[in-house]
């Protein structure tokens, strides 16, 4: 494989292992599936990075569809939360998991939420999003600000000469281009909102809103004043201005980077990574290349997993598939629940965890294991197994993580309270049964194991 | 439609953007109670609370508060609710002009018994009704000078009690870092199923669930003492590493430590399939809309048993980010915002329970005077908090600000400031000086809010 053009932004040049190749993994897809690390350490860094960011054709999806409880196909479109089970399938079994990775980041970035459309309008966000998922940012804000389900939830399609609406001028440059306060004033967003106006859409009984579009008639003609430049701006003016504006780079690269490692961007690099954006023309993917191969994403400190991510990892790390339509309460429970941001905001990236959302990870485990129960009234069973025989079983079967010294020796310390638990003879085989049913459910709920 | 609290990732590219309060905080290991006897507790009795199901941390938080330990629990109307409309200016011609689709009629609603030019939303008629019985403090014009309309940026400063993006404690949050302690996490509780930013502390561990009801964990194939044992180790592998370096283990060791004391604290409240295993003396309103109610009640019930709770975290599932057709979302929501409220109130009462618990309504901002022609509203700035509960005054602060005399966006202009607010429920209800939490404490004005 061709090796990636050299670059002026920091680069790893330690050893490249199977540790570092399940990091990647965890970072730039949904976790690795049994063997996957091992191969993709072999490519070494480039190799690596270049198998994510640069696949070929259009992307398969591995193994067998998913099911609802019911045993019967998704319907992303008809059934309430079968549109969260159908894009976590995707993250699942695509075999182009950054493409899927880099869909969710914008998913967040541009953070829409079903509550204001429904999921034809939601899904269709999404394909735009995974066609452009490493592409031009410039051209995905154009998208973007196009989107029906976006027109919706941040009322640009209401936004009209006759009744200017501020919503989607204000975040717009908060929290997609630039950053709150930074380089625009209210002034910006109220001739900005001018500048946007045109969209519209009917609404009809039965299809509800539809028909999309942008009329002349309704735009606001008259002259803006947009970051000091005047003219008789629309809404193609305002995503070039605001993607040239001065601060815009910075933003991306700070914002971008967050999303990769759990440490801030060198200075220096932060400066390299602006210069290598804008010179490519607003391109995500030689950035992204430039994060997956810097230091601080392989040595830096580690990041707590989010949680459809993790529950994506779950399944892959089990060669397992989807069935049941629990995941979509699931992710909700664990704090991510798809197409339902918490606010335009998106997820914070960097607060996942409380007792409530702990919970809903367990139930994660829960769910994850759930076709794969030891039936505690079967009789084949090691009736001898030692603890450490259990424990060992246990790792095994999630792939022997490298655990710390500590997490191993409470999870023994776990499965020698419960061997001492047997005091009758036909505890003997039920109390290993529930004993290894625990045990696998532990070992993905460790902290280390929730984080990459 | 940005909202604080949860939003974005790397924040560090700028100063001036708010860090969400409780990212990334490292709080104190919360150890598993593991001696100590059988713990009597306040209340206990009714639901069979002992040390043992508690937790030692938080038996002992019982055992030492008093029959009449002050509760706050804070609610945010989340969006930015349109002031104008709660207690609206309906005879006036200006806003009659302004508000052309959206103006509450002349003749509707309840009329303001303290200003008679002002009348209640007809949505808001519970909160009327407990305001004529002197149990509503109004605050119709409430806020800070410079005011950001930015969602993220005024909820943060509203969470934080300063206006200051780099702060990360909660305003309550640093209450309790003083007067909790290291071993109660129930001292701050979130009832939104994700921890609210107003709790966020330093040091001393806080909680978060949606009901006490539903707070259960399960796994298929694993039962009796050895389930007991898994969850057990569970929370046992968080208080291993609740101390590590690494910012993201001890993230998720926490919330594995302190799902522990949690789940023993609330198990008295789960019923068989989740149900709550307690009653209500009143009757909470029903809704398609999320579970405020429902919350609530849960709330009065942990209240009522003892549990020892300081400060209470909700947000509406309503949002009252009403830039188009205000009214399909803003009546129904108000609606049940306030009979939700009206019902825990009447909860309390019936529990015997309301001289020990303060309401406190807010939003992040009202909103502009001049409705925006999708039928909605865009951010303002001065808007309206409320005070609920037996023991307040319930006298107005301030006065409800004019139309004719905006800031230069349009906007209405504040005159009570919300941090003179918190410091004086800090020192009047929590026995707290407010210097200690509030930056700046000295500078605002207190107000008289408890009897």
């Amino acid at each position: 494989m061709a090796s990636l053009p050299s670059s002026p932004i920091a680069v790893y040049h330690g050893p490249f292992t199977e540790r570092e190749a399940t990091r990647l993994l965890w970072r730039a897809g949904f976790g690795p599936r049994p063997g996957q690390p091992a191969r993709l350490a072999a490519l070494g860094l480039d190799g690596a990075v270049r198998s994510l960011t640069r696949p070929s054709g259009p992307a398969q999806l591995i193994g067998r569809a998913p099911r609802n409880s019911n045993g019967g196909p998704l319907d992303p479109t008809g059934v309430w939360g079968d549109d969260h089970c159908w894009w976590l399938d995707r993250m699942v079994r695509s075999d182009q998991q950054l493409i899927e990775r880099m869909t969710l980041v914008w998913h967040s970035w541009f953070a829409t939420s079903i509550d204001a459309s429904n999921a034809e309008l939601m899904l269709g966000q999404n394909k735009m999003m995974r066609a452009r998922a490493l592409g031009n940012f410039h051209d995905l804000f154009v998208e973007v600000t196009r989107d029906p389900a976006m027109l919706l939830w941040l009322n640009g399609a209401q936004n009209s000469k006759w009744s200017p609406n501020e919503n989607y001028a204000r975040e717009s440059m908060e929290l997609f281009t630039l950053g709150a306060d930074r380089g625009y004033d209210q002034l910006d967003v109220h001739e900005m909102a001018r500048a946007l106006t045109g969209f519209t859409n009917d609404w009809n009984i039965g299809v509800g809103p539809t028909n999309f579009r942008y009329e002349a008639s309704l735009h606001d003609e008259g002259v803006k004043r947009i970051f000091g430049h005047r003219g008789r701006f629309g809404y193609l003016d305002t995503c070039r201005m605001c993607v040239q504006h001065p601060l815009h780079p910075s933003f991306m690269v700070a914002k971008l980077w967050g999303y990769f490692v759990g440490a801030p961007v060198p200075a220096g690099d932060q400066r390299a990574l602006e210069r290598t954006y804008v010179a490519s023309g607003f391109e995500t993917r030689p950035l992204v290349e430039a994060i997956l191969r810097h230091p601080l994403f392989h040595e830096g400190p580690s990041m707590v997993i989010p949680p459809v991510v993790y529950c994506a990892g779950l399944l892959r790390a089990l060669d397992l598939t989807i069935e049941t339509d629990a995941w979509s309460w699931i992710g909700q429970q664990a704090g991510q629940r798809l197409f339902e941001p918490p606010n335009v905001a998106g997820w914070n990236y960097a607060d996942w965890l409380d007792t409530a959302r702990w919970s809903g990870r367990f139930t994660a485990v829960t769910y994850a294991l759930q076709s794969r129960v030891l039936n505690p009234n079967g009789h084949s069973y090691p009736e001898h197994e030692s603890a450490e025989e259990a424990l060992d079983s246990a790792l095994r079967y999630w792939g022997d993580p490298p655990f710390s010294a500590s997490t191993h020796g409470n999870l023994l310390a776990f499965s020698r309270r419960a061997q001492r638990g047997i005091t009758a003879d036909w505890e003997q085989v039920t109390y290993r049964i529930l004993r290894q049913n625990a045990l696998r459910a532990l070992v993905p709920t460790t902290p280390e194991w929730q984080c990459c | 439609m940005a909202l604080a609290g949860r939003s974005g990732s790397a924040r560090e590219w700028d100063p001036r953007m708010p860090v969400p309060a409780g990212a990334g905080i490292d709080r104190r290991r919360f150890l598993l109670g593991a001696a100590g006897g059988l713990v009597s507790v306040y209340g206990a009795g009714r639901l069979g609370l002992t040390g043992r199901v508690l937790g030692d941390g938080i038996a002992q938080a019982a055992t030492v508060q008093s029959p009449t330990s002050p509760v706050l629990v804070s609610i945010f109307l989340q969006g930015g609710i349109d002031a104008l409309s709660v207690l609206a200016p309906a005879g006036n011609a200006l806003y009659q002009q302004l508000r052309p689709t959206l103006a509450v009629p002349i003749t509707a609603g309840t009329p303001f018994t303290e200003d008679p030019s002002l009348r209640w939303h007809p949505s808001a008629t519970s909160f009327a009704q407990l305001h004529n019985a002197g149990k509503v403090i109004v605050l119709p014009g409430i806020g800070y000078s410079s005011p950001d309309m930015s969602h993220f940026t005024s909820r943060h400063y509203w969470e934080v009690g300063a206006t200051d993006t780099s702060l990360q404690t909660g305003w309550l949050g640093r209450y309790l870092d003083i007067a909790g302690t290291p071993t109660n996490p129930l001292q701050g509780l979130s009832m939104d199923g994700q921890m609210n930013p107003t709790l966020a502390t330093a040091v001393n561990p806080t909680a978060a669930i949606q009901t006490p009801a539903d707070f259960s964990l399960w796994l298929n194939g694993v039962w009796g003492d050895v389930f007991d044992w898994t969850l057990d180790s569970a929370s046992a592998l968080g208080d291993a590493q609740h101390h590590s370096k690494d910012p993201a283990i001890a993230q998720v060791a926490e919330a594995a430590s302190e799902v522990g004391i949690v789940r023993r604290a609330l198990a008295p409240f789960r019923g068989a399939n989740g149900d709550p295993a307690y009653t209500s003396p009143v009757t909470y309103p029903t809704t398609t809309t999320g579970d405020l109610p429902q919350r609530l009640a849960g709330l009065a019930a942990m209240i009522a048993s003892g549990l020892p709770l300081r400060a209470v975290a909700l947000t509406t599932d309503t949002q009252f980010d009403t830039h188009a057709t205000q009214a399909s979302t803003f009546d129904t929501g108000l609606q049940l915002a306030a009979d939700s409220i009206a019902a825990f109130q009447a909860d309390l009462e019936a529990r015997g329970i309301d001289q020990r618990v303060l309401i406190h309504v807010w939003s992040e901002f009202g909103r502009r005077p001049q409705e925006n022609g999708s039928n909605g509203t865009d951010h303002g700035a001065a808007g309206i908090s409320l005070l609920i509960g037996s023991r307040t005054t319930g006298t107005m602060i301030g006065e409800w600000p004019t139309l004719t005399n905006l800031d230069i966006n349009g906007n209405q202009i504040e005159n009570t400031d919300y941090r003179g607010i918190y410091s004086s429920l800090l020192e009047q209800w929590f026995d707290q000086d407010a210097a200690a939490v509030i930056p700046g404490a000295a500078g605002f004005a207190r107000h008289q809010l408890i009897q």
